[in-house]
């Protein structure tokens, strides 16, 4: 399998691309889902995703790569680190990306009895899933309206609580599994669960170019790349290593971003002004847009950076308008445009991410 | 090398685009290629570059034209090259791969079976019956098209294999209800269509390129170099005819540089681009971009963008000569179907509903929820799940060794350790919205009929229920929205529901029993939901009429409550009407006046009636 399609690479689709650098620096966001159009390179970009990601440092031999902070102690190797005195040995490694492919089992989600070791040595071990693998990184699902709904309902369980709790065929485990959800999908195949939905911090809706210049460059890449996959990589790299360190630089610098009250005080009345339920929205607001800040190299959130993240945190979270022609997309636009006045969110997003 | 010795055509003007025209059919100057000779090109520039061009959708009935379609595309592949027939409803484990039962049990550990798509691997799929794959189905087969490799996480197995395949979708639909999925389709470069192809032409040879021209092609594809004006061109044209996938155009550049390898040339040419915008863009058209001058002449036949042979003659026709954009739009124009461009005319039909829609209601059915597994020999009806039943035997595998008198075999399985799957089963409903659109409702109460509809979509959606969307007035009905879960789908089609005309009620009714019936074979439950003041003007064959119209809806009506359909009328009349209130008699279906029922009590109503 070639490696993926650079990140930086990708024309367009700014808010896609701003969405997961947020999600990627502010894991708390809850992940990001991609709607849209075919051929439009969502899972381009979710895949090219890993490849910013500053590698993370783990105990070695946890194969839920426990940060060594905080071991769970499951594993031999993250029990003797849990032990007090113990030192555990640790290896860096890169954020782990774990796709969820459709037609995925729920034995290789979750986990189950090792079947080679209890067939070959009468062995009664606990084989981890993608859950475990995922810990500390990234989940994601393609085409996640198309995900059984047995298989939603157990990553909503996890998602929720961060814990994998497996008890079957005599095994009982609990580990932990904390990961960014990322999810893809053509909402013509289908729509997704409310409740899956909702687990989403962010939204976008992704559309393909309608500029020919655009769809021009996306044409020339897509052949250059295919064409010669390293040439291509090469010539990609300072792009890709300047964006990497901003990740990493906006990661580090998170807790020192300052989200100053009357941008709080604004993001409540967005909500307010939309009719968003519960406090899940305004969080994610405020977070994003720190994260943004953070992105920016800002030393605090602004009010122009609540207005740029504001159409990804919110557009999933009003309520159905029925009779509402225009689509969620476009009444959050219109609230912002009352309340901060000027450009609509998506203009601004756009600027943004040139 | 170019042009005039390589391993070019021989043929080489009948198979450049346009100049196919002037040169085979002389007499028939404006019909353009034939669509059999279309089907052999598309055959051929798949062989020369089948990953980058992904596939190819046949539309035909199995017959000895397609047969002999198929026969010239095999032959264009080295004897070696892997190729796959897969049925619609070929199963996971086939498809993608899973554990091999039995050498799993010869071997006493897990031994995984490669699956379809990772064993053709350098060759192609075989989709038979296209229009039936689910979408699932669909989604695993287009998974491993783009990561070029089959990521597989079952059965305990967590493997990964590399495989790179070209897809060639039989589509053998019928109906506009039907078509395969459009997430598969979006993802091959051409469909062609040998409906009307008679065998008399097929059995032919057109002098298509042979498996010697593809090999040569093949080494040279990877040096054809193309032009950033041409480039732009094909993404202009696939712009100016409505085609929002980005990949439309990038296939139309590869098809180009496949042409031109194919006519030993190392640089794509005008000739190449007005066969790609043809054979690549044409079927993807959205819309008709607005003519150049005179609406009212014949479409043009294509010019001939420059003479076979010479290079430097082109400049002579210099003044009116067409911009190459037009040479490109026209070719597609070209090759639009004459039913396609009618459909796109009419405004009230979406060109985006005709396709990929028969995978979801097929995919209904799987998606019954596994709650589990339970201890229980397989019976009837019931599936053996074998990995759950390994994984009960594996840990008293030694004890069992040690007390066997059958030393040699390597897993020992009991009654006891068989495990069966469970699902949980659960009818689905499919509501059939009959939704009044004439004359006497538009005026005054179709915005909130709409609206109604909107809401109860919702609920629809909340439920996991499919719906669908029968629209009627002026002569007839029409299916608006085929059976979908998808709301944006049925919002749209909603909206693009126009009002006035006469009230064909019979024709709603009519159309709304055979959607019911396909629902029932299917096992779903369907609900008809009419909206409706009730008074028909247009008998069920299209004709006039207050008293022959009225008989025609009572006794569908009739048909209809003998067939045991659950049913609401809905009153859009701007007071409670005779007339509508009849018609729920006799439907033996529940009657809701909409003067008084605001939305939410109209959704009610219908959870009431599907409970």
């Amino acid at each position: 399998m070639a490696a993926p399609y650079p990140f930086s690479a990708i024309v367009g689709q700014d808010e896609m691309k701003l969405a997961l650098m947020i999600a990627a620096i502010d894991p708390s966001i809850g992940g990001v889902l991609a709607f849209g159009e075919r051929g439009t390179g969502k899972s381009t970009a979710v895949r090219a995703l890993a490849a910013l990601l500053p590698p993370i440092e783990a105990i070695e031999g946890c194969p839920y790569h426990c940060d060594p902070a905080k071991p769970c102690g499951l594993s031999e190797a993250c029990a003797a680190a849990a032990e007090r005195g113990a030192t555990p040995s640790v290896h860096t490694i890169s954020v782990p990306v774990v796709d969820l492919p459709l037609g995925a089992t729920e034995d290789r989600i979750v986990g189950a009895l090792d079947l080679e070791r209890a067939l070959t040595r009468g062995e009664k071990a606990f084989e981890p899933g993608l859950l475990a693998y995922a810990n500390r990184g990234f989940l994601y699902i393609d085409e996640a309206n198309l995900l059984e709904d047995h298989l939603v309902d157990l990553l909503l369980d996890v998602a929720a609580t961060g814990q994998n709790i497996v008890e079957r065929e005599g095994l009982s485990i609990r580990h932990p599994a904390r990961f960014v959800l990322v999810g893809s999908g053509n909402p013509e195949e289908g729509e997704l669960r409310p409740q899956l939905l909702d687990r989403f911090g962010l939204f976008v809706e992704v559309a393909a170019p309608r500029d020919l210049d655009e769809r021009v460059q996306v044409i020339r890449r897509r052949d250059a790349f295919e064409r010669d996959p390293s040439a291509f990589h090469e010539a990609w790299q300072a792009e890709e290593d300047g964006l990497r360190a901003s990740i990493a630089g906006a990661k580090e610098s998170l807790n020192e971003v300052d989200v100053p009250d009357e941008v709080v005080a604004r993001a409540a009345e967005l909500c307010v002004s939309l009719g968003t339920d519960g406090l899940r929205g305004e969080l994610t607001l405020i977070r994003a847009a720190r994260a943004l800040a953070a992105l920016e190299g800002a030393p605090a959130a602004t009010q122009d950076h609540l207005r740029r993240v504001a159409p990804a945190a919110l557009r999933h979270r009003l309520r159905r308008d029925p009779l509402d022609e225009a689509g969620s997309g476009v009444r959050v636009d219109r609230a912002i445009g009352e309340i901060f006045g000027g450009e609509t969110g998506r203009d601004a997003a756009r600027t943004a991410a040139q | 090398m170019s042009g005039q010795d390589g391993p070019g055509l021989e043929h080489g003007a009948h198979w450049r685009g346009d100049m196919l025209v002037a040169d085979s059919l002389p007499f028939e100057a404006d019909t353009g290629p034939t669509a059999w000779q279309n089907a052999l090109l598309a055959a051929a520039l798949f062989a020369v570059d089948p990953v980058g061009l992904g596939g190819i959708t046949i539309h035909a009935h199995a017959g000895p034209v397609r047969d002999q379609w198929q026969a010239y595309l095999d032959s264009l592949w080295p004897a070696d090259t892997p190729r796959r027939l897969a049925p619609p409803n070929i199963a996971d484990d086939r498809l993608i791969g899973g554990l091999d039962i039995a050498a799993t049990l010869r071997a006493g550990h897990p031994v995984a079976d490669r699956g379809l798509l990772a064993e053709a691997d350098g060759g192609f799929v075989l989709l038979a019956m296209a229009e039936r794959v689910p979408l699932s189905t669909a989604a695993r087969i287009t998974a491993a098209m783009d990561r070029g490799a089959v990521v597989l996480q079952r059965d305990g197995l967590a493997i990964t294999m590399p495989t790179r395949f070209g897809v060639v979708a039989l589509d053998e639909s019928i109906g506009e209800d039907e078509s395969p999925p459009s997430g598969l389709t979006d993802r091959l470069a051409f469909a062609v269509d040998l409906h009307g192809v008679s065998w008399g032409e097929a059995s032919q040879d057109a002098g298509a390129p042979d498996a010697d021209k593809i090999a040569a092609a093949r080494a040279r594809l990877a040096g054809v170099s193309v032009a950033d004006e041409i480039i732009r061109r094909l993404s202009a044209v696939s712009l100016e005819l409505g085609i929002p996938s980005a990949r439309a155009p990038f296939f139309a550049v590869r098809a180009a540089c496949a042409a031109a390898a194919l006519d030993g040339r190392d640089e794509v040419k005008e000739a190449d681009a007005v066969l790609a915008s043809r054979l690549v863009l044409a079927h993807r058209a959205q819309q008709i971009p607005a003519p150049p001058q005179n609406e009212e002449s014949q479409e043009p036949p294509p010019e001939p963008p420059e003479p076979p042979e010479g290079q430097g003659e082109t400049e002579q026709k210099e003044a009116e000569a067409p911009s190459p954009e037009d040479i490109l739009l026209a070719a597609a124009k070209a090759a639009i179907p004459d039913g396609l461009l009618d459909s796109l005319r009419a405004p009230n039909i979406r060109a985006g509903g005709a396709a990929g829609h028969a995978g979801a209601l097929a995919n209904a059915k799987e998606r019954g929820r596994p709650i589990g597994v339970r201890a229980q020999a397989p019976r009837a009806g019931a599936r053996l799940n074998v990995i759950e039943t390994l994984r009960a035997a594996a840990p008293w595998q030694r004890l069992r060794q040690s007390t066997s008198s059958a030393p040699e075999r390597r897993v020992i399985i009991r009654p006891e350790d068989f495990r069966v799957t469970r699902f949980k089963q659960r009818s689905e409903t499919m509501t059939i919205f009959v939704v009044d659109a004439s004359g006497s409702t538009a005026l005054t109460r179709l915005a909130e009929a709409k609206g109604a509809v909107e809401l109860l979509l919702a609920d629809c959606y909340v439920r996991r229920d499919q719906v669908a969307l029968i629209g009627f007035r002026g002569r007839a009905a029409e299916l608006l929205l085929p059976p979908t879960r998808s709301l944006t789908r049925a919002k749209r089609s909603l909206a693009g529901l126009p009002g006035g005309g006469g009230t064909p009620l019979a024709s709603g009714l009519s159309e709304g029993l055979k959607l019911a019936g396909s629902a029932k074979r299917k096992g779903q439950t369907p609900i008809l939901v009419l909206l409706t003041d009730g008074r028909a003007n247009v008998a069920l064959d299209g004709s006039g009429g207050r008293q022959r119209a009225q008989d025609d809806a009572q006794s569908l009506a009739r048909m209809i409550r003998a067939e045991g359909l659950l049913g609401i009328v809905i009153d859009t009349s701007p007071r409670a009407q005779k007339p509508a209130q009849q018609l729920a008699d006799a439907l033996g279906a529940r009657y809701v006046p909409l003067p008084f029922a605001n939305a939410a009590s109209v959704s009610q109503a219908v959870r009431a009636v599907s409970a």
